[in-house]
């Protein structure tokens, strides 16, 4: 509302506690469950720098109730004395890491690419195959996010096991890209229906083929929405934990599956656990920070008609 | 989405006979190529002839050049119709080559008893497994267990909408609690169930036993009775997703245009009013997407179970999925697994179908 111009009568000038308290109350509930939120990774950061006596005496401040060590990044090989050391623990974490990223990149690289492909053509043509139409192929792309994984992963572990892929990098991006390419074609269609059609009559009509203005015109448009699902795909299949549990061993075992078999086996080593924990979550933290609003517009996709 | 405007092209194509011709051949050829390899492979398999396949990739590089081939044969065929087609048809041939296939498979498999550390192999068993999973009172638990992680969603959904109203509220650093609200939504559900399952709830010295401690449990324990843990499995699993449902009803509540709720305040309808007549009737199809997806989301839950808990005490936490993970990694029964699974994916889209029916009965409008 604009601003009121006119006081007519006392109470348009008096102390409204009512509304002040109203915001107090906003805020209060907002920083508690910022706290909330927060407070998990606040915990994990401060254990990576903790001794055991610490953790026991529950102390969370660093520097004012006890002093920070690099136990954690040691125990991966990554604090300041040992990261010029030959360490195996660390060539191990690496190897992870790098497995994850590479699965999660791959996977989300290649849903995006077919999954935009066939939001545009689901977007702008008509189909018929079979007695498949439009709206049809539409829902059986999307009907793939209802198939729970348990149902995928035994068939798979036999046929990936037939077909050598068990395992390997290449297998577990197959089963991602699959697992993604629904969130993706949902997000894209909403995109390119955002996109007015009069844009590719323009370009066709300028002697463009259909190709072309898909490439040269619309991608760049779509832009916002690839980095969307680019980034909900990489969230999805960085955390991804139940194939990766059951398809691969030695080679090409993930982070998460790693942070899982750290927990049984050691026992309560808090500061490497909280070392590995922050390992796998940090890249996420910081997608999270810089492209909140990419992140945030791939979920409002479909909310707003 | 029915008044979408499609583009009309209208083209001329004029296909050469020998070209269409050539496309059939390459589709025909490279599918005959796939049909040699195959039928190669399963006679080296019943042990008729050795042709030195070590394993099953040539058929499945066989079958990607004829995937290659048939969409090359659309442009050569089809011309600019081909072209349109070529859009689709990848991700129509991936997904049913990752799907279908499998599913098919999964339906062979499902109706056997096969050890996969046995030495017998598969063996078809036929109906045994129906009559194992009648009488597995683990399963039907599992099951029971999926119906009150699901019913979690409804007090999920309603701090969701109380959080999203908050955030639309005229309030600073609006970015801030955005990014830290998001959070949770970020963090690997294996990170999470160490980070809280394992060390906060840690019973000793963890910071919430702790707390609760301070608050006046004596012996606090998170995971010892079967309620309390479900609970703890249904909290950890709400902080994580919390957020998801909180944006989407964000960006309902940002597409209501203010002017309805200036008019219901001008007209002196007070705030309580104001939500429930206004802003909650025009957030039900929103609402009704979110709780939705969210459902189809809670329908996987498993990572969190099998870290922390691993279905313990007695299966009081075990999800579907997680059941069948460790039915899988402690007797290594594919068959009887997939059996479960299968069941478990008619059951679901039983009543997913039901409830998008009622959900677009909902959605419409009552006036």
């Amino acid at each position: 509302m604009s601003k009121q111009i006119f006081f007519d009568s006392a109470s348009d000038q008096a102390f409204k506690p009512k509304r002040f308290f109203g915001r107090f109350a906003i805020y209060l509930i907002l920083l508690f469950w910022a706290f909330i939120c927060l407070f998990p990774i606040y915990w994990t950061i401060t254990t990576t720098f903790k001794a055991a006596p610490d953790v026991m005496k529950g102390n969370l401040i660093p520097w004012w109730d006890y002093q920070p060590k690099w136990l954690g990044l040691k125990s991966l090989g990554l604090s300041p004395n040992t990261i010029f050391v030959e360490s195996t623990v660390r060539e191990e974490f690496l190897k992870r890491f790098w497995n994850s990223a590479i699965a999660s990149v791959g996977a989300s690289t290649i849903a995006v690419l077919l999954g935009s492909c066939a939001a545009y053509g689901l977007s702008r043509f008509q189909y018929r195959f079979g007695f498949m139409r439009n709206s049809d192929i539409s829902f059986f792309f999307l009907s793939q996010l209802i198939l729970p994984p348990v149902v995928l992963a035994l068939p798979f572990l036999v046929l990936y096991k037939e077909l050598a892929l068990l395992d390997t990098r290449v297998g577990l991006i197959a089963l991602y890209t699959l697992t993604v390419l629904p969130i993706v074609i949902w997000i894209m269609r909403d995109q390119f229906s955002s996109i007015p059609t009069e844009l590719e009559e323009a370009a066709l009509v300028d002697g463009l083929s259909i190709w072309g203005a898909f490439l040269t015109i619309i991608l760049p448009i779509a832009l916002p929405g690839m980095v969307a699902s680019f980034i909900i795909s990489l969230v999805l299949t960085w955390n991804e934990y139940f194939f990766a549990a059951l398809l691969t061993s030695s080679h090409a075992k993930t982070l998460p599956v790693m942070v899982a078999s750290q927990t049984g086996s050691q026992g309560i080593s808090w500061w490497s656990m909280a070392a590995l924990s922050l390992a796998a979550i940090l890249p996420l933290i910081v997608i999270a920070i810089i492209l909140e609003r990419y992140i945030i517009k791939g979920m409002a996709a479909g909310a707003v008609k | 989405m029915s008044s979408k405007e499609y583009l009309h092209i209208v083209t001329q194509d004029h296909i050469p006979v020998q070209k269409m011709r050539f496309g059939r051949v390459l589709i025909w050829g490279s599918a005959g190529i796939f049909f040699c390899l195959v039928f190669l492979q399963l006679l080296q398999q019943n042990g008729v002839a050795d042709f030195k396949f070590s394993n099953w990739r040539p058929t499945l590089y066989a079958y990607g050049f004829w995937a290659i081939c048939l969409c090359a044969a659309q442009v050569l065929m089809y011309g600019e119709r081909g072209k349109r087609t070529l859009f689709v048809l990848p991700a129509v041939l991936f997904v049913i080559s990752m799907v279908v296939f499998p599913l098919i498979f999964a339906l062979g498999i499902a109706f056997s008893s096969w050890n996969l550390s046995s030495p017998d192999g598969r063996q078809f068993n036929g109906l045994d497994n129906v009559w194992e999973m009648w009488a597995d009172p683990f399963y039907w638990n599992a099951l029971k267990n999926m119906v009150w992680y699901i019913l979690a969603i409804i007090p999920e959904y309603a701090i969701a909408f109380g959080l999203a109203i908050l955030l639309n509220a005229q309030i600073r650093a609006r970015k801030f609690f955005r990014v830290a609200f998001l959070m949770p939504l970020m963090l690997s559900p294996v990170a999470v169930s160490w980070m809280i399952g394992k060390s906060m709830l840690e019973i000793r010295f963890g910071p919430i036993s702790r707390l609760a401690r301070t608050l006046g449990w004596d012996n606090p324990s998170f995971f010892g009775s079967g309620e309390i843990a479900r609970g703890m499995i249904m909290m950890m699993d709400a902080w994580t997703f919390i957020p998801f449902m909180m944006i989407m009803i964000l960006a309902g509540l940002q597409a209501i245009p203010k002017e309805l709720h200036e008019a219901a305040e001008v007209d002196g309808a007070p705030p309580w009013k104001r939500f429930w007549e206004i802003t909650f009737p025009l957030m039900l199809p929103v609402s009704i997407t979110a709780i939705l997806i969210r459902i189809i989301f809670k329908l996987k839950l498993a990572d969190i179970i099998i870290n922390v808990t691993s279905g313990g005490p007695g299966g009081a936490t075990d999800s579907v999925t997680s059941f069948i993970y460790r039915e899988y990694r402690d007797r290594s029964n594919v068959g009887y697994g997939t059996f479960l699974a299968i069941v478990y994916l008619v059951i679901i889209v039983i009543f997913m179908t039901v409830l998008m029916k009622l959900a677009d009965r909902w959605m419409k409008p009552r006036y």
